[in-house]
């Protein structure tokens, strides 16, 4: 690992071939992070967000540039490979939380160990309760995901996130499914995971409500990094949540 | 990934959906279960005729007095008179491929107990009668070459014969019954042999000694047959040219005139209803395999259909780590696993029904082991078959549109 730098991206490029067109998504975008910052990027639709995020998540490569996960080169890598180094190096977080329907929390928190040869039945079942329980879902093992909240699915999600020890959780509009208060309780989880912990995080949002939570954001606008800055008062999830009106109740 | 990883990842995804995985099993259980069932069928009735068949004596020899030509004029079929005890006494002496030879004079008559009358038919044979016919006796004794040098009047009673003569149950054997006129004590009993395979009862029937019949009853030195066993069943064929050439001897038959009796044998009969069972098996499984080949195509459908269910799952498992060769298997293992069940389960319906189609119609059925063996294996192969193309398109599925599929 090079100077405690997860991600390294270095002029990155990626182009779209459609039919004659060539569809140019990001064009030239460079930022480090380093271990245990919480990255939001920003950027509305049509920024270059997206394609950026599954560069970032080794789920595609870039056209042009280098990419440093860890210190390895993703752009010389299989796609084998970068299975691989998906399973070791990255817990994803969806909009959609993704969870295997009919099928217990702590199963889908499994999951991603099934992929992961090195590992025992009892290591496999003692490190998803571990993932659970640091998500405070422990009493609900059992519960398939149509028996849990919004929220607890994401948590759900975020616990089988961090159940493989990824160097970085990359969050795509984790919190675009839910209401506020529960957004805020997932942003709260985050930011502990990341004080806490010291879990990387690179959060993939357009809310800028969301954003001032993490201690930096990247904000991108037309295949380009427009800004790049430290939050310098991060706000806390836990106070803005105690500050909320009390849900109503009737 | 290891194999154990393999097979729970594949046994949690059709736990998730068990109707499913279900009915794309029932298509394999059917297939396999009657493809079973119908060879149970088929193999059942040829044994059946075979073993009825073996019971009349699979090397018999029938030797028929037959057509001549006497003075230009064809004398027609069995009424013709040709067998005498020469020719089975020439039989006897000189073939060498026939193990026993016994003459049969028949006759119909009524046979009388007391107030009690049957019509049944009187065959004078000789104690070698049994062994080719494979007769057995129940209860008594049979008669002896002695009892036919004197003519004895004894006889052995079939069980038909027994019913309706002796109903009460008593013991035939000692007592002395009538056929027409001529009394005739009982010394043996015959085992029951039932119908022969054309229906005819063959324990409607009276044994005698040969001379009986023809000298007490018919008064005549002609046999209606000669009955023989060859050596083996085998050997039926060269015995049954021994035959023909030593019956041309003693009927003196110059080379240029046509047999004036006929020689059969049981074999061509076998091979003909075997023949029959076999297209009939033939025809059962080839109606069962396409069953379980529709079966397969099933599997293909609901898999092929699965992948589209799934992409967002394997969209999922792709992020999460999944290569695509994680998934091709993961999606074979599934179809391997519901078309081996579904034959495990199809071997055992298959089984079963066979018996019960046996208890409840009464059809001879045969469980064979090659069915067995033959249509699990087709099953577990239709499983890799069917299942690799639908596997093959999960795992080529691109993550990015995978996750976003809606």
């Amino acid at each position: 690992m090079s100077n405690g730098k997860i991600l390294e991206l270095q002029q990155i490029k990626r182009e779209f071939v459609m039919g004659t067109e060539t569809v140019r998504a990001l064009k030239g975008v460079s930022f480090d992070v380093s271990a245990g910052e919480f990255v939001t990027i920003m950027g509305s639709s049509g920024s270059g967000k997206t394609t950026l995020l599954n560069i970032l998540g080794c789920l595609d490569k870039p056209s042009f540039g280098d990419y440093l996960l860890d210190g390895i080169n993703v752009s010389s890598l299989s796609r084998n490979e970068l299975a691989r180094l998906r399973n070791h190096k990255i817990g994803f977080v969806f909009q959609a939380y993704n969870l295997l329907p009919r099928t217990s929390a702590l199963e889908n928190v499994e999951l991603p160990l099934f992929y992961n040869p090195e590992l025992t039945t009892r290591e496999r079942r003692e490190r998803a309760l571990g993932a659970l329980e640091s998500v405070k879902l422990a009493d609900r093992e059992g519960h398939t995901p149509s028996q849990l909240s919004g929220g607890q699915q994401q948590r759900v999600a975020i616990a089988r996130a961090l159940v493989n020890q990824p160097v970085m959780i990359l969050a795509d509009e984790a919190t675009g499914n839910l209401d506020t208060r529960t957004s805020y309780e997932i942003m709260a989880l985050m930011q502990e995971l990341n004080q806490q912990e010291g879990k990387t995080i690179v959060f993939v949002t357009h809310e800028p409500d969301i954003a001032a939570f993490s201690s930096r954001t990247v904000m991108l606008r037309d295949g380009k990094v427009v800004k790049d800055s430290k939050n310098e008062n991060v706000r806390s999830a836990k106070e803005a949540l105690a500050a909320l009106p009390p849900a109503e109740d009737y | 990934m290891s194999a154990i990883n393999l097979i729970m990842i594949a046994l949690r995804a059709l736990q998730r959906n068990k109707l499913r995985a279900f009915l794309t099993m029932l298509g394999i259980i059917i297939g396999v279960a009657a493809v079973i069932a119908m060879v149970a069928i088929g193999e059942g009735s040829k044994q059946s005729i075979q073993s009825q068949l073996g019971n009349m004596g699979s090397n018999m020899i029938t030797i028929l007095p037959s057509s001549n030509v006497s003075g230009g004029v064809r004398i027609g079929g069995t009424s013709f008179q040709s067998l005498t005890i020469a020719d089975v006494v020439a039989i006897q002496k000189n073939a060498e491929y026939v193990s026993g030879v016994s003459p049969v004079a028949s006759t119909k008559g009524q046979a009388i107990n007391g107030a009690l009358n049957w019509p049944t038919t009187l065959q004078g044979v000789a104690p070698s009668y049994f062994d080719i016919r494979k007769l057995t006796v129940n209860e008594g004794i049979s008669f002896s070459d002695a009892d036919v040098a004197t003519a004895a009047k004894v006889c052995l009673l079939g069980q038909t014969v027994i019913n309706n003569l002796f109903p009460s149950g008593e013991s035939p054997v000692g007592k002395v019954i009538r056929l027409n006129s001529i009394p005739l004590q009982v010394i043996g009993t015959l085992a029951p042999k039932g119908q022969s395979s054309f229906g005819q009862d063959q324990d409607d029937i009276i044994l005698t000694p040969y001379t009986t019949v023809q000298k007490r009853i018919l008064a005549t030195i002609y046999f209606q047959s000669i009955y023989a066993s060859a050596v083996s069943e085998g050997a039926s064929e060269a015995a049954t040219n021994e035959i023909i050439d030593i019956l041309r001897t003693t009927h003196r038959l110059r080379p240029s005139d046509e047999n004036n009796f006929q020689v059969r044998t049981m074999e061509e009969l076998i091979k003909t209803l075997s023949s029959t069972s076999s297209l009939l098996t033939i025809l059962l499984t080839a109606i069962a395999g396409i069953s379980l080949v529709i079966g397969g195509i099933g599997i293909m459908n609901i898999m092929y259909v699965s992948v589209t269910e799934r992409t967002r799952e394997i969209g999922l498992r792709m992020s999460i780590g999944a290569r695509g060769v994680d998934i091709l298997l993961q999606f074979l293992v599934e179809a391997i696993i519901i078309s081996v069940t579904g034959g495990l389960i199809g071997v055992v319906l298959g089984i079963t029904s066979a018996k019960v189609i046996t208890l409840t119609l009464g059809w001879p059925t045969l469980v064979s082991e090659s069915s067995i063996i033959l249509s699990f294996v087709v099953c577990a192969f239709t499983g890799v078959f069917f299942g690799y193309y639908p596997a093959q398109a999960a795992s080529r599925l691109d993550p990015i549109e995978a996750l976003r599929y809606e």
